[in-house]
């Protein structure tokens, strides 16, 4: 169990954390997902123990390990670059942190073998010899995976473990992850500003955005009842009506007569639906929504009107 | 094959000439004359010069004084890198001015501290005359002048190489476990190694060449505190010209060796640096 209780951080004048409360079961994986300046990273790497809090404690199964530093915590860490050792092939990359062990340090042979076990578990076998230079993106970040394994750490925690790679390879990696994660037992804990990624990996999603936890939930909470304005326009789409009302573009019908009249200015197909961008008519506010593709496109420049299915309502916060 | 420039074909020829001229002027030729003037009497006299003893002994304490200074400075120049670009700390920029004052003092002020400091006049002369210790006249004075004078060019190399690799890999190092020298040792030197080696390199050839700083401090005193450049110096003014330039040229010629270890070692850095990305 992973507990950070009441972690406060400043760089300077900048306040990157405010109190942050949070706990990580064993065995979860959990998302920190905000826009960038929300001091996701920053709670990483104090969990991590790359960086130390000003305030607040971080306690590991109880024990509160806010003076250790990130050696003695025993965390595996991904970094957003991987930070591979450019010098050293990948086998020695993935053997480091049981080759500079003082205390109880395995036989040569045995790291070699470990080593192995550990490329052949990230599908990197028979790349032992090769230098991080001349592997892709997607191998690399599964060495710096299996590197950040070998000491067997009882966290793993990722850096936007998928932000250098490209669309395709980010999928497949997604996937490969999550199975992994699952068969290996482990606790993750990953930051990401890609919503998307959040929301098809994680067990749970700890929403942040200027140091403070908007939201902790899982995916299903976080995207159906978002617990303030700021979750509900940063994870998924969403339209803000007149009133605080927030409404997702898929929970938007067309009906006959009532609702709100709105001026069509563009239409496109998305996967089964037309995807209709408009202006509320007498306001200026732009609203997106979409129809399903079975009927016909709304003509440009109509006048439709929408009803929202579902819609939360968003009351200004009192500071 | 597009044209990358679109200055015509004469304006390159004169630029191209205008700049081979100057670098003929003022390099090609005051070397050639130097080796030419060393050898104008011959092998004979040029050996005769550069092992006469006071000569000899010039070479020796030019060595050991570059023997001592520049694995100083290699220490200093590493640890001031390392704590520049690693780590955060107040007073860091008056650090990084602290470092580069060496490049910005004459070398004749620089000489000239020192003599203030430890001269018989100097705030410490006292003390050590009580305590029997030279520094000024002698050689701990002229280890002390070159120290100053070359400090900057190893930390100078490594500052923007170290701040470019960043810290991830020292963190990912220490992540897995490893102590602060098991992370210097197996990552920061490596990857830092040709740089360091060039910093050396140009710390080395300095440390060898220096004069103002150290004809302040040495005392100019024949056999003892002659350094290869006060040496030559000392024979020029005597009009021993063979003598002169046949010390001299030895001083070119660590120039030349330093400038193709120099070349070497950047084609070599470069290809490091290529291979990364």
């Amino acid at each position: 169990m992973i507990r950070v209780q009441n972690v406060t951080k400043t760089f300077g004048d900048f306040a990157a954390l405010h109190g942050i409360d949070l706990e990580i079961k064993p065995g979860e994986f959990v998302a920190l997902l905000g826009p960038s300046g929300s001091g996701k990273t920053t709670l990483l790497r104090i969990i991590a123990g790359l960086e130390f809090q000003d305030g607040g404690e971080v306690l590991f199964d109880g024990e509160d390990v806010s003076s250790r530093s990130v050696g003695e915590r025993q965390v595996g860490f991904v970094f957003q670059q991987y930070a591979l050792f450019k010098h050293m092939t990948v086998a020695e990359n993935v053997a480091f942190g049981l080759s500079v062990r003082r205390k109880g340090r395995p036989p040569k042979a045995d790291i070699r073998a470990r080593a192995e076990e550990l490329l052949r578990l990230v599908q990197l076998d028979g790349l032992g010899k090769r230098y991080p230079g001349q592997l892709s993106g997607g191998q690399r970040q599964r060495v710096a995976l299996a590197r950040a394994l070998a000491i067997e750490p009882r966290l793993l925690l990722l850096d936007e473990p998928f932000g250098a790679l490209d669309a395709k390879v980010r999928k497949d990696l997604r996937r490969w992850l999550r199975g992994l994660h699952e068969t290996m037992g482990l606790t993750s804990i990953f930051v990401t500003h890609d919503q998307e990624e959040a929301l098809e990996l994680a067990d749970r999603i700890v929403v942040m955005d200027h140091g403070r936890i908007e939201q902790v939930g899982t995916p299903e909470q976080v995207y159906m009842e978002p617990a303030s304005p700021f979750v509900s326009n940063f994870v998924g789409e969403t339209n803000q009506l007149p009133g605080g009302i927030h409404v997702r573009p898929h929970d938007i019908d067309l009906v006959a007569s009532g609702g709100i009249p709105v001026v069509v200015d563009n239409v496109f197909r998305r996967g089964g639906s037309w995807r209709v961008e408009g202006r509320i008519e007498g306001h200026d506010r732009v609203v997106e929504f979409d129809v399903n593709a079975a009927s016909p496109a709304p003509t440009l420049g109509d006048t439709v009107r929408i009803q929202p299915l579902r819609e939360r309502q968003f009351h200004k916060r009192r500071l | 094959m597009r044209r990358s420039t679109t200055e015509s074909r004469a304006l390159q020829i004169i630029l191209i000439a205008v700049a081979l001229l100057f670098l003929a002027f003022f390099l090609a030729l005051p070397l050639v004359a130097v080796f030419g003037e060393a050898l104008k009497a011959g092998f004979g006299p040029f050996l005769d010069a550069v092992t006469a003893p006071d000569a000899l002994s010039a070479i020796k304490l030019t060595l050991l004084i570059a023997a001592i200074s520049v694995p100083l400075n290699v220490v200093f120049g590493v640890a001031a890198s390392w704590a520049i670009t690693k780590f955060k700390f107040p007073g860091k920029s008056l650090l990084i001015s602290l470092i580069d004052l060496p490049f910005s003092v004459s070398p004749v002020v620089s000489g000239l501290i020192f003599v203030l400091l430890f001269g018989a006049n100097g705030w410490f002369g006292t003390w050590l005359a009580e305590h029997d210790l030279k520094i000024i006249f002698a050689v701990p004075g002229i280890v002390l002048a070159t120290v100053f004078i070359t400090f900057p060019f190893v930390a100078r190399e490594l500052i923007p190489l170290m701040m470019e690799q960043g810290k991830d890999e020292e963190e990912a190092a220490i992540s897995l476990g490893a102590t602060g020298w098991q992370t210097f040792r197996h990552v920061t030197l490596p990857n830092i190694r040709w740089g360091l080696l060039y910093g050396v390199l140009l710390c080395n050839a300095r440390a060898m060449g220096e004069f103002g700083a150290v004809s302040v401090v040495s005392g100019h005193i024949r056999g003892e505190t002659n350094t290869m450049p006060l040496h030559v110096e000392i024979l020029y003014n005597e009009y021993d010209f063979v003598g002169a330039f046949a010390v001299a040229s030895l001083l070119a010629g660590l120039a030349l060796v330093t400038l193709v270890a120099k070349t070497v070692l950047e084609w070599r850095f470069n290809l490091h640096g290529s291979a990364r990305h």
